[in-house]
């Protein structure tokens, strides 16, 4: 039940991602320049050129062209050769993809603990100074552009407190700012979610029944708010997650990361084609993959959407059963 | 008669939202920065103190004072200038990408919404294809395509935006098909478009114009990015996300190249957002928390 | 006085509550005196809006602050002040000593935990059990109201109106409290349930030996489950005393203008006497009596002076100038007509 769900899920990525790699194929086809030319620096031969476009496949047409990409990727793993470096793309990206994973593990992390905190206190407080506090900073966080937020982080505490460093990904010091950065910018979307969430659940009868029964406002607010309002939230976090999967390419570039979003900027860049369209690929089966994940992280959550997953003939039958049973809902 | 009626209503409607707007201040905030940047735009060559690309080797790197208020950069440009110039690019992208993308995913979601079943499926699916990419990727997957410059960037960004304005006006749209007077307005033999631009689209107005603000807003950032990445307007163009970029390697001792295009950014992204907030709460109270 | 509180499991005393609003202050609950016998259950009756919900809440300390605030009064339960007691004493109270079921089953019941866990929640939190004996009682309870125990791990959604508010009810009730209220119990349930639902608790009550506050609208369910009535009319009680007395020497107005318009069943068609106007707006109360602007027996006194809740027979009382000099005689209630 739940597993066909999955199932049926992970089937219907394979048209998305079939799409995808079609549309950045396309993309990437008429993009300008000359790969053969790029290779082979300006002063190549016109007929090394010849030659070099004939070796690449590049003068048939775009279906072959994309099948063959198709193929070799389906049937042999292979994600083509980067014209830069002319080595394999995809042993580049199972490079870069750790670093990817870290920075944007630590930055969800410091998001959640920034921005879930922060979105149930002014929730719980609302219309009180600190609400109004909290929805100013996430609006103005919300709005920070990241890379501008990177850069003042690089200013304050590498440049002149000089306490972490401002580039490279050698170790935990290095992944502090960089995810902070991120962290921060994503945190206030996280809160303003949050709180939201929690006001629509505060008011719930089910809040003042769980009063009613004497349990600890600690309690209720864990067990009974916290755990109604996580679809959103959880929603958001999913969301962001696979976003920074997808590799925050502008923090990657300032405070030069070797991760997937950087090397997708030097790529497109550099006009490697075949290495830009399979890291755009790989992240976007990342994001997608991560999407999935939280769609199956709500049926253990709420029941509800566990039982909607259920055979829905199946669903009927016991409907029939229960006097007047799930109708109403 | 009845159409002056009608005209009455709207107006006291718009009367009524702009009563609840002016309730909310940090949205009159938002609302009177947003004036002040379009005017600042608009008026920008006449205020501006210098000439934006004049360059003064003498005045490099002066630190913000009483003839530079936001201080001078590498080249001796006025850095104040540049952010005033800058104001009309930024703008002009974020309205520009904005308008491709309302117009395009207005026109997909209506269909999409108001045809339903197979035509509905067929849209939102190609859809997916997009939305499968987080915006940032996108956008910088289509400028690759193109020669960096400001048409890129608008095209990039607007051509992003898309799928999530279709999925706007999608939602309500649908929910107002199935009403009565939709049906009654088909049993008089109105054209379908004519029913969707002159009863649908209106009522699916509100959700449409908050997301336009927030999509105003969500363009300059993804525009400045792009730029800061060089995949967007090129120096010695005043863009401010160029700007940043250009500062950076001056961080350690000049912090004011980088610290004044950014600020400005986050202010008027803050300002559109705000409004934004204060439109939907003011437009629909029944969402308002 | 003394004595009779103590003998009195709950005593209200001039109770006070207001709701502060942007708009102004709310008077929701204006000088109510309430007393509860052992076993004894009480009908608290009234419009929608006359503030018994906010009478139920204040015995259960829990009106929600901000907007609501308890500004003046008493409530002794065995003898102890709750509006003096602390949170912390208060919520060994709740669920314990004084368990509330509200108005709407269909929201009562938080729709992710089984409906089980919820019942052994409030056991857990009052009685020192074992996690598995909590469960165990839970599904005494559950067999107890009329569910079978195996359904104890399914979630709301899965069970029926009717089915919810017995869960409600047996959550209510799994700590045997000594007083239950019920604020509005059946109102949200189909007809056919109602009774059902209303006797199962009437039964529980009287095997539990609880007392009971019941809250309704509803003057058929008071005739047939309460010992005592109290009518509410804009935050004050209007008339009370036990239901033999109201039914069959109606005296307020207002309580008369309330039979005048039920339906009836069983009798010959009658027309139906609305009570003409509406309830005053409780942020601008009017200066006499606050049933004047509706009242056919109105007189300049009722509009100038606040009536006081006079004893009339040994206790039945009543708030009315034209009830206590005569001009307002007593009615009596058809009995096919409930």
């Amino acid at each position: 039940m739940l597993l066909k769900f999955v199932v049926k899920r992970i089937l219907w990525l394979i048209p998305v991602l079939l799409g995808v790699s079609l549309l950045i194929f396309t993309i990437m086809y008429f993009a300008p320049g000359d790969p053969a030319r790029q290779i082979l620096g300006d002063g190549a031969t016109v007929e090394a050129i010849a030659e070099k476009r004939e070796e690449l496949g590049l003068n048939d047409p775009f279906i072959v062209q994309y099948g063959r990409y198709m193929y070799n990727l389906i049937f042999h793993g292979d994600l083509g050769t980067s014209y830069a470096t002319s080595t394999p793309v995809s042993d580049a990206i199972v490079q870069r993809y750790p670093n990817t994973l870290i920075l944007a593990s630590l930055a969800t992390l410091f998001m959640i603990l920034i921005g879930i905190p922060l979105g149930i206190i002014s929730a719980l407080k609302q219309y009180s100074w600190m609400d109004k506090v909290c929805s100013v900073v996430g609006m103005v966080g919300v709005s920070m552009p990241t890379f501008w937020l990177g850069l003042l982080l690089i200013m304050i505490f590498a440049l002149n407190l000089r306490i972490l460093p401002a580039s490279g990904f050698y170790g935990p010091r290095y992944w502090i700012l960089p995810a902070f950065s991120i962290g921060f910018c994503s945190a206030a979307g996280l809160m303003r979610v949050t709180r939201s969430s929690m006001l629509e659940v505060v008011r719930q009868d089910y809040i003042r029944t769980a009063r009613a029964k004497g349990q600890k406002e600690g309690v209720i607010i864990r067990h009974h708010m916290l755990r109604n309002a996580m679809i959103p939230i959880l929603t958001n976090i999913g969301l962001q997650f696979g976003i920074l999967l997808a590799g925050s390419m502008v923090t990657e570039t300032i405070f030069a990361v070797p991760g997937i979003g950087k090397y997708l900027i030097d790529s497109v860049n550099g006009r490697d084609y075949p290495a830009a369209q399979s890291a755009v690929l790989v992240v976007s089966a990342s994001y997608c993959l991560v999407n999935l994940l939280v769609d199956v992280l709500y049926a253990f959550i709420d029941p509800r959407i566990k039982s909607q997953y259920q055979g829905s003939s199946k669903k009927k039958a016991k409907k029939g059963v229960e006097a007047n049973g799930t109708a109403e809902e | 008669m009845a159409r002056q009626k009608s005209e009455n209503k709207k107006t006291s409607q718009v009367g009524e939202v702009w009563r609840r707007l002016k309730k909310n201040k940090l949205s009159m905030v938002g609302l009177v920065i947003v004036i002040l940047v379009v005017l600042v735009a608009i008026f920008g060559p006449w205020i501006a103190p210098y000439d934006e690309l004049a360059q003064n080797s003498s005045e490099r790197f002066m630190a913000p004072c009483l003839a530079h208020p936001f201080g001078t950069d590498n080249y001796g440009r006025d850095i104040l200038s540049r952010v005033i110039i800058g104001s009309r690019v930024s703008l002009l992208v974020g309205v520009v990408a904005t308008s491709i993308a309302t117009v395009v995913g207005i026109a997909l979601g209506a269909i999409a919404g108001y045809y339903g079943s197979r035509t509905d499926n067929l849209i939102m699916r190609f859809l997916d294809i997009f939305m499968a990419l987080p915006n940032m990727v996108l956008a910088v997957a289509i400028a690759a395509v193109m020669n960096p410059g400001i048409t890129s960037c608008m095209i990039a960004v607007g051509v992003a935006g898309i799928p999530r304005m279709a999925r706007t006006a999608r939602a309500p749209v649908m929910m107002v098909r199935g009403q009565e007077y939709i049906e009654a307005a088909t049993s008089i033999n109105a054209s379908t478009p004519r029913i969707i631009l002159k009863h649908v689209l209106p009522n699916a107005m509100a959700s449409i114009i908050v997301q336009i603000t927030f999509s105003i807003a969500q363009a300059i950032i993804t525009a400045s990015g792009l730029s800061f990445l060089g995949m967007g307007v090129q120096p010695p163009s005043p863009e401010w996300g160029a700007m940043l970029s250009a500062g950076r390697e001056f961080l350690r001792d000049y912090w004011w190249v980088t610290t004044f295009p950014g600020l400005v950014i986050m202010v008027t992204v803050f300002s559109f957002n705000v409004l934004g907030d204060g439109l939907r709460d003011a437009l629909d109270p029944r969402l308002k928390n | 006085m003394e004595q009779r509180e103590n003998e009195n499991l709950l005593s209200v005393r001039n109770l006070e509550i207001s709701y502060e609003t942007d708009s102004g202050k709310v008077y929701a609950v204006n000088n109510v005196d309430l007393d509860l016998c052992r076993g004894e259950t009480l009908g608290l009756v009234g419009e929608t809006g006359a503030g018994k919900t906010t009478i139920s809440l204040g015995i259960m300390g829990l009106v929600p602050n901000p907007p609501g605030k308890i500004r003046n009064g008493e409530i002794f339960l065995e003898g102890q002040d709750l509006l003096k007691t602390s949170e912390h004493e208060m919520r060994k109270i709740r669920g314990k000593k004084i368990s509330m079921i509200f108005q709407d089953p269909m929201t009562s019941l938080n729709p992710i935990d089984t409906v089980g866990e919820q019942i052994a929640e409030v056991i857990l939190l009052h009685e020192k059990c074992s996690r598995a004996e909590a469960h165990r009682k839970a599904i005494d309870m559950m067999e107890m109201v009329g569910i079978p125990g195996e359904r104890f791990g399914e979630y709301p959604h899965q069970f029926s109106g009717g089915m919810k508010q017995r869960i409600v009810i047996a959550i209510a009730l799994a700590c045997q409290p000594e007083l239950l209220i019920a604020d509005e119990p059946t109102t949200a349930l189909d007809v056919t349930i109602q009774a059902q639902v209303l006797e199962m608790m009437d039964g529980l009550k009287k095997k539990l030996g609880t007392s009971m506050i019941l809250i309704t609208h509803d003057l058929g369910i008071v005739a047939e489950t309460c010992d005592r009535v109290a009518i509410i009319y804009a935050g004050e009680i209007v008339e009370t005393g036990t239901v033999e007395h109201i039914f069959d020497f109606t005296m307020h107005p207002y309580t008369k203008g309330l039979f005048g318009s039920l339906p009836s069943v069983a009798g010959e068609a009658k027309r139906l006497t609305p009570i003409p106007g509406m309830m005053p707006n409780p942020m601008e109360l009017p200066k006499g009596c606050k049933f004047a602007p509706r009242c056919q027996y109105k007189t300049a006194r009722c509009e100038e002076e606040q009536p006081v809740l006079a004893e009339m027979t040994p206790g039945h009382l009543v708030r009315c100038f034209a009830v206590q000099d005569g001009t307002c005689q007593p009615e009596r209630q058809k009995e096919e007509e409930l």
